[in-house]
């Protein structure tokens, strides 16, 4: 029987997760990452974790991960070249995008436009034209597109993107350019909107595509590397990325449509954080990731992560599904400021990032920052270990705290409580963001915290939010890797198609429910997942005729063939109530259709922990002093690896790991559970 | 005069608020405001909310002081105006701008006002407002540029209870939503707006349930305060006691009148800024007045001013008694009612040119160059294919200014949180086509930091109807600044199936159109920020290479460019040396011709006749005679 690995690459480690589903057993490794080649450290990973546990690489059958690899070409601006056809009178269809200006009335002062995706110089008009009802209002200028096409060769792009108006609604000219393109131009990587996605809107459509194209080659090269250097030492495996809504795509989809992989990081954490929460029995968890810089929070409904229809890497937005992971530009490395007219105390969303980093870690920072004031009010303290061997100078995180105090006119402690509380209520408002405005209660979540500053926060955050318990998994990394190794395979396929729902067609639709299907179907048959083991879903996007924000409702399959649409137009109106407090008797519109496709899930036993006798004192390290609500407080320091299954932690205390430190406040506690996890409740 | 009812009238205590809790009250408050916003777009259902986002929340303390929001408070007017009891559960509406001293410019602006309570007490409001699609009127969408006092706008709804204790008033709604053309949009966008209120009240009592109802209120005075004193500092250091004067104009009234002046001085007396706009022309006889509202011209100041120090400042109403605005009564920035507004978005949006104007006059720091003060519209309506009734309201973009941090962006919005709206929505939902939607190359105005292009949009009607535009700057220019030059004007050209051509002038009503005519229509650029002959040669070699500006026009920069973007050095450094030697010393502010020369060229440049100077209107004569005075007519001042 097979062996099932997830790897998930951070920053500093690569964690890996054998799961031998047959034994059901798991094992784990941890190597640095290689950010060069994040590859190596993949495969180095997998020969630890083999090696250690005397298993055999040949056995392995499944490898699943999550990659940033997609997201970095984004950020660094280090992708494809890429070219653009759009239809004549639409060359500046990116250059304007939305025509936005951010920030509030006078922001346009302030406000630097960054160059289109796909460079201006080679967007390309085709002399063409379809109606919004899909008729050819001119028709395509050939000969013009094949001279025009000529610009190309030897200008160095490599991938050519074609985004033609109202190709939605009928691909013909696309198709028709694509041919051309292939004949005038053999060698070029081309992507059509209407295959990537076939929706309205001439921007999103065109910015997707063309993101696509930016990243292709990056991702292909990657995950052929890494799938030729893995055979080379199991023989054939299946790879899987796991894409930005969560489920995982084969290598071959991933490879064709990386736009979907643009969120993979983050959904790597919340799969590990469904995975973890799984196990503990909850199944209703917010995520609370909290790395250097920023934070991302998502929220989780009995297993399932909320995922919507756009993705956003830095100033590019994507309609691409994503986990609905909402980031804050507040991390342990955020800097605290004064600024001279208000007197006001700013947190972030500057960050000393890891260079030159927190005062504290001294390599040369001076300006406070959130860890600054952890290590100020004792929470992170001056023997605690940051991924090995990085110390924590105090004297330092002190005398960079001492400058926000001198601005404020406040004790250094007073001061470093506000830097957490200020930064606190910045991560709180980003939690409301996926609770409460959502129209969901947060008191029936809980609050699981992972991320490198994430359990040092988590229990004021639990507080502020009444999300109990607060939940604390062991080592982060793994988590992630876990959730790789267990997520489903998945596919997705989407047609916009806008009718009102009284004069809709059940028998049209299903055809093309139907024509979806067999896609979706069709990314799992090649995965050798047998049809009766694929799981079908149809979802609709609905609105009120005419209104901007839809609402994804699922249908199972069989529902629709009882009831067509009327259950989920019913289930469209309590949503409707519950996201915004009223609804309307008003007719309703279908928007978008899509079918998603998932294959069975892995079985996976829990790594249990061993029960404890109930004295927890074993793992204490030594006494300490913490700072909370104006005051010092004795606490004690625990070593989280001598916890045992059923131990209680009263707070004030301080419970120290390899790569993360968990502070329980006065009037709170930890007890462990059964899989190792601390859970915060409060006292009261 | 409203009278407030409490039942609970136990006097709020002044307790100590920790500087660190301020902050976090100050956060939550603006979390609240973007939470309004966020449940106001994803429900309204008309294209100019759901897209353009036409729409704008305000929290305030008890006494009306905004707490968070952009556009100041329209609480006091409310009270004043209100002639009732207003308690716990009740929710005020309003669409008159007389009757709330501007706090909204025009009827299709409907503002929503909810006093928020907190066990019987009054502990704050919420406000909003947002722009109704059609609320009758002479013309579809309600905004005819034609219309010679207000009543000829649309229903005026006084300040009413439409809610009254928490109970809708459904008769009232009725009666609103019967007259409108689109009455489906505007009762989507009233829900909407009542949501987003309620919304807003709910935040502000759970701050008052999580840090104490004392502490909320006491905190909303330090906030205040902290604001009143970091506005202080920054007005007592930036802005000179001497007096500075800065003149602008509005082009045309569409009735033949123009251009209107909108003058004014500014200076510093202690601590406090005085704006006064006596050299404001009078009112106008037609649509394109504007009452502005004297906390909303503060809030814009204190907009510009930390936007240009300070961006992280968040603004509150605790400055306002430092900035007096003196606007006389009859001018074009406070005219006698009922004298028509709909054409008000053009003072509206010159005023920002305004305040840069005088700002930059005043403090260097300040220079912007003007721009895309304005926002033009086009609507269009008719019977569509399937026989329904149909309106397309539009807002174009334009160049956006020159800067000191940078070019201006072609094509883009100055007005915080719009979007365009999809073309390929657009032509799903109305009979037209848009054919080319690009920005027009050379048209913003040359700098070291050039001005934004302004945009080209080229509809096709696919049925018979008719339209109406509402646009200026087609006389006048965009000035550039410190060496900067103007952006090109506004253009509107009707080419008909036939072929035949007519260019529209830039505010008209009526205009019958036919399937297959075209509207071509140009908004203008942004004026260019400093000497076109310092730009950086990459950033002009990326225009010219990205069909942003003309090899001709690379000429204007002093550069000398091929077709496919390539700089040729030398050549450049010798046209650049012959132009710096042939040309005046630049000034801090280039507007182009002045306005008798502007009159002299208009038809030879513009194909439209010249407006005339502006008449006294019939209202404003009126009003000056029950005083025993004379109207006044416009003064034609020099700057100084």
């Amino acid at each position: 029987m097979g062996l099932r690995v997830g790897v998930d690459v951070g920053g500093t480690f690569t964690d890996i997760f054998l799961l031998d589903e047959s034994a059901n057993k798991t094992f784990t490794a941890k190597v640095p990452s290689t950010p060069a080649d994040p590859s190596e450290a993949v495969i180095a990973g997998i020969e630890k974790a083999c090696r250690e546990n005397g298993l055999d690489m040949a056995d392995i059958t499944h490898v699943m991960h999550g990659t940033t690899v997609a997201t970095n070409a984004v950020l660094t601006g280090n992708g494809a070249a890429v070219g653009l056809i759009v239809t004549e009178g639409y060359r500046q269809v990116l250059h304007l995008a939305r025509g936005f200006v951010p920030g509030a009335l006078s922001g346009w002062i302030n406000f630097v436009k960054g160059k289109p995706m796909a460079a201006l110089k080679y967007t390309i008009e085709a002399s063409e034209r379809i109606s919004a009802a899909g008729d050819v209002v001119r028709p395509l200028d050939e000969a013009k597109l094949r001279a025009d096409l000529q610009r190309f060769k030897g200008s160095g792009i490599g991938s050519i993107t074609i985004s033609l108006m109202n190709s939605y609604v009928n691909a013909e000219h696309e198709k028709r350019v694509e041919a051309i393109v292939r004949e005038e131009l053999p060698d070029v990587s081309i992507s059509v909107s209407s295959d990537t996605l076939p929706e309205m809107q001439e921007y999103e459509r065109a910015i997707t595509t063309v993101a696509n194209a930016f990243v292709k080659p990056v991702v292909s090269r990657y995950v052929s590397n890494l799938k030729n250097n893995l055979e080379a030492r199991t023989g054939e495996v299946k790879l899987s990325i796991l894409r930005s809504d969560g489920g995982l795509a084969t290598a071959a989809s991933a490879a064709d449509f990386p736009v979907n992989l643009l969120m993979s990081g983050p959904a790597g954490g919340v799969a590990g954080a469904i995975w973890v929460a799984k196990q503990a029995g909850f199944p209703n968890i917010i995520t609370f990731d909290m790395g250097g810089t920023s934070t991302d929070v998502c929220l989780v409904e009995g297993g399932e992560a909320q995922v919507r229809r756009e993705t956003v890497v830095h100033d590019v937005v994507v309609r691409a599904s994503s986990v609905d992971v909402r980031t804050v530009g507040a991390g342990g490395g955020s800097i605290a400021t004064v600024p001279e007219l208000t007197k006001a105390l700013r947190v972030g969303p500057q960050s000393a990032g890891a260079v030159p980093g927190p005062a504290a870690y001294n390599k040369g920072g001076t300006e406070p920052t959130v860890t600054d004031a952890n290590v100020v009010l004792g929470y992170l303290p001056a023997d605690a270990r940051l991924g090995g061997d990085m110390t924590i100078r105090r004297d330092l995180a002190l005398a960079a705290v001492q400058k926000t105090a001198d601005a404020l006119g406040l004790s250094v402690e007073a001061a470093a409580e506000g830097i957490i509380r200020i930064v606190n209520e910045n991560m709180f408002g980003a939690l409301r963001l996926v609770s409460v405005e959502q129209g969901y209660d947060p008191r029936n979540f809980s609050l699981m915290a992972f991320g490198g500053a994430g359990p040092l926060h988590a229990n004021a955050l639990g507080r502020l939010l009444q999300a109990w318990p607060v939940i604390v998994p062991r080592g982060p990394g793994v988590l992630c890797a876990a959730g790789d190794a267990t997520t489903r395979l998945r596919d997705e396929a989407s047609r916009t198609m806008i009718r009102t729902l009284d004069g809709i067609d059940l028998g049209e639709l299903k055809s093309i429910l139907d024509e979806l299907e067999q896609r979706v179907r069709a990314t799992l048959d090649v995965e050798g997942i047998p049809a009766d083991q694929q799981e079908i879903i149809y979802q609709v996007d609905l609105r009120y005729a005419g209104q901007s924000a839809d609402i994804t409702v699922a249908v199972p399959p069989a529902e629709f063939a009882e009831h067509g649409l009327a259950k989920a137009s019913e289930r469209f109106d309590q949503l409707h109530e519950q996201m915004f407090n009223f609804s309307l008797d008003k007719a309703k519109e279908l928007v978008n259709l899509r079918v998603i496709a998932q294959g069975p899930g892995a079985n996976v036993g829990q790594i249990e922990l061993a029960q404890g006798d109930g004295d927890v004192s074993r793992a204490a390290v030594h006494t300490t002093r913490v700072f909370d609500q104006g005051a010092w407080h004795e606490a004690i320091i625990y070593d989280r690896r001598k916890l045992l299954a059923g131990d209680r932690i009263n707070g004030p205390a301080i419970v120290t790991e390899l790569d993360s430190t968990t502070l329980i406040l006065p009037g709170s506690h930890a007890t462990v559970d059964t899989v190792g996890n601390l859970l915060i409740r409060d006292d009261r | 005069m409203a009278r407030i009812i409490e039942t609970n009238t136990t006097p709020w205590p002044t307790v100590d608020v920790d500087p660190v809790t301020l902050d976090v009250i100050e956060n939550a408050l603006q979390n609240a405001r973007v939470q309004m916003d966020a449940i106001l777009f994803r429900t309204a259902i008309s294209p100019i909310i759901r897209e353009q986002r036409d729409g704008f929340p305000v929290l305030t303390n008890r006494d009306g002081m905004m707490l968070a929001g952009q556009f100041g408070s329209p609480v006091d007017g409310f009270v004043d105006n209100y002639d009732g009891e207003v308690s716990e559960g009740d929710v005020l509406l309003t669409n008159d701008p007389y009757a709330c001293q501007g706090a909204i410019s025009h009827l299709n602006d409907w503002l929503f006002c909810m006093p928020v309570y907190y066990q019987g007490r009054l502990l704050g409001w919420t406000a909003m407002f947002g722009h109704m699609s059609d609320i009758s009127g002479m013309t579809a969408a309600s905004m005819p540029v034609t219309s010679s006092d207000l009543l000829q706008e649309g229903i005026v709804i006084p300040p009413v209870k439409i809610v009254s204790k928490g109970v809708l008033q459904k008769d009232l709604l009725r009666m609103a939503m019967r007259n409108s053309r689109t009455p489906d949009w505007n009762e989507a966008d009233f829900f909407a707006i009542l949501s987003a209120c309620r919304t807003g009240a709910a935040r502000l009592i759970e701050m008052a349930d999580r840090f104490g109802p004392d502490v909320l209120v006491s905190a909303q005075d330090q906030l205040l305060k902290r604001n009143r004193e970091a506005m202080r500092s920054l007005i007592v250091s930036t802005m000179p006691e001497k007096k500075v004067v800065f003149e602008d104009w509005i082009c045309d009234d569409a009735m033949g009148f123009g251009p209107y002046k909108l003058g004014c001085e500014m200076w510093r007396e202690g601590d406090k800024l005085i704006f006064d706009f006596t050299r404001t022309d009078p009112q106008s006889a037609g649509c394109v007045n504007f009452l502005l509202n004297e906390r909303m011209f503060k809030m814009f100041c204190g907009q510009f001013m930390v936007n240009v120090y300070d961006p992280q400042i968040v603004l509150n109403d605790g400055y306002i008694d430092l900035i007096d605005v003196r606007i006389p009564k009859g001018t074009l920035l406070n005219p006698i009612a009922p004298a028509a507004l709909n054409g008000r978005t053009h003072a509206l949006g010159r005023i920002f040119d305004i305040i840069s104007g005088l700002f930059g006059s005043a403090n260097s720091d300040f220079l912007v160059a003007a721009g895309f003060s304005d926002s033009p519209h086009f609507m269009y309506s008719g019977f569509d294919k399937r026989d329904d009734w149909f309106l397309l309201f539009q807002i174009g973009f334009g160049g956006i200014p020159g800067k000191p941090g940078g070019d201006g962006p072609d094509g883009h919005s100055l007005w915080p949180k719009f979007r365009n709206v999809p073309n390929e929505y657009i032509e799903a939902y109305f009979p037209i086509r848009i054919d080319r939607f690009e920005s027009l190359p050379d048209t913003g105005g040359p700098g070291k930091h050039r001005g934004g292009n302004g945009v080209r949009t080229e509809y096709v009607f696919e049925v018979e109807g008719e339209i109406s535009i509402h646009d200026d700057r087609w006389l006048t220019y965009p000035w550039g600044v410190k060496g900067g030059e103007p952006g090109t004007r506004s253009r509107k050209l009707l080419v008909r199936a036939t072929g035949e051509q007519e260019i529209l002038p830039s505010k008209i009503d009526h205009i019958f159109v036919k399937p297959g005519d075209r509207l071509i229509f140009d908004t203008w650029g942004g004026g260019g920020w400093g000497d076109p002959l310092e730009r950086d040669l990459d950033a002009i070699a990326y225009d010219v290479e990205a069909g942003l500006v003309t090899v001709e026009g690379a000429r204007r920069y002093g550069a000398v460019v091929s077709a496919d973007g390539v700089v040729d050095v030398a050549a450049t450094e010798v046209l650049r040396a012959q132009m710096r030697a042939a040309r005046p010393a630049p000034t801090a502010f280039n507007f182009g011709p002045p306005v008798e020369e502007l009159r002299a060229s208009c038809v030879a440049e513009t194909g439209l006749q010249p407006p005339v100077d502006p008449k006294p209107s019939p209202i404003a004569i009126a009003w000056f005679r029950k005083q025993g005075k004379a109207a006044p007519l416009p003064q034609r001042h020099a700057a100084e």
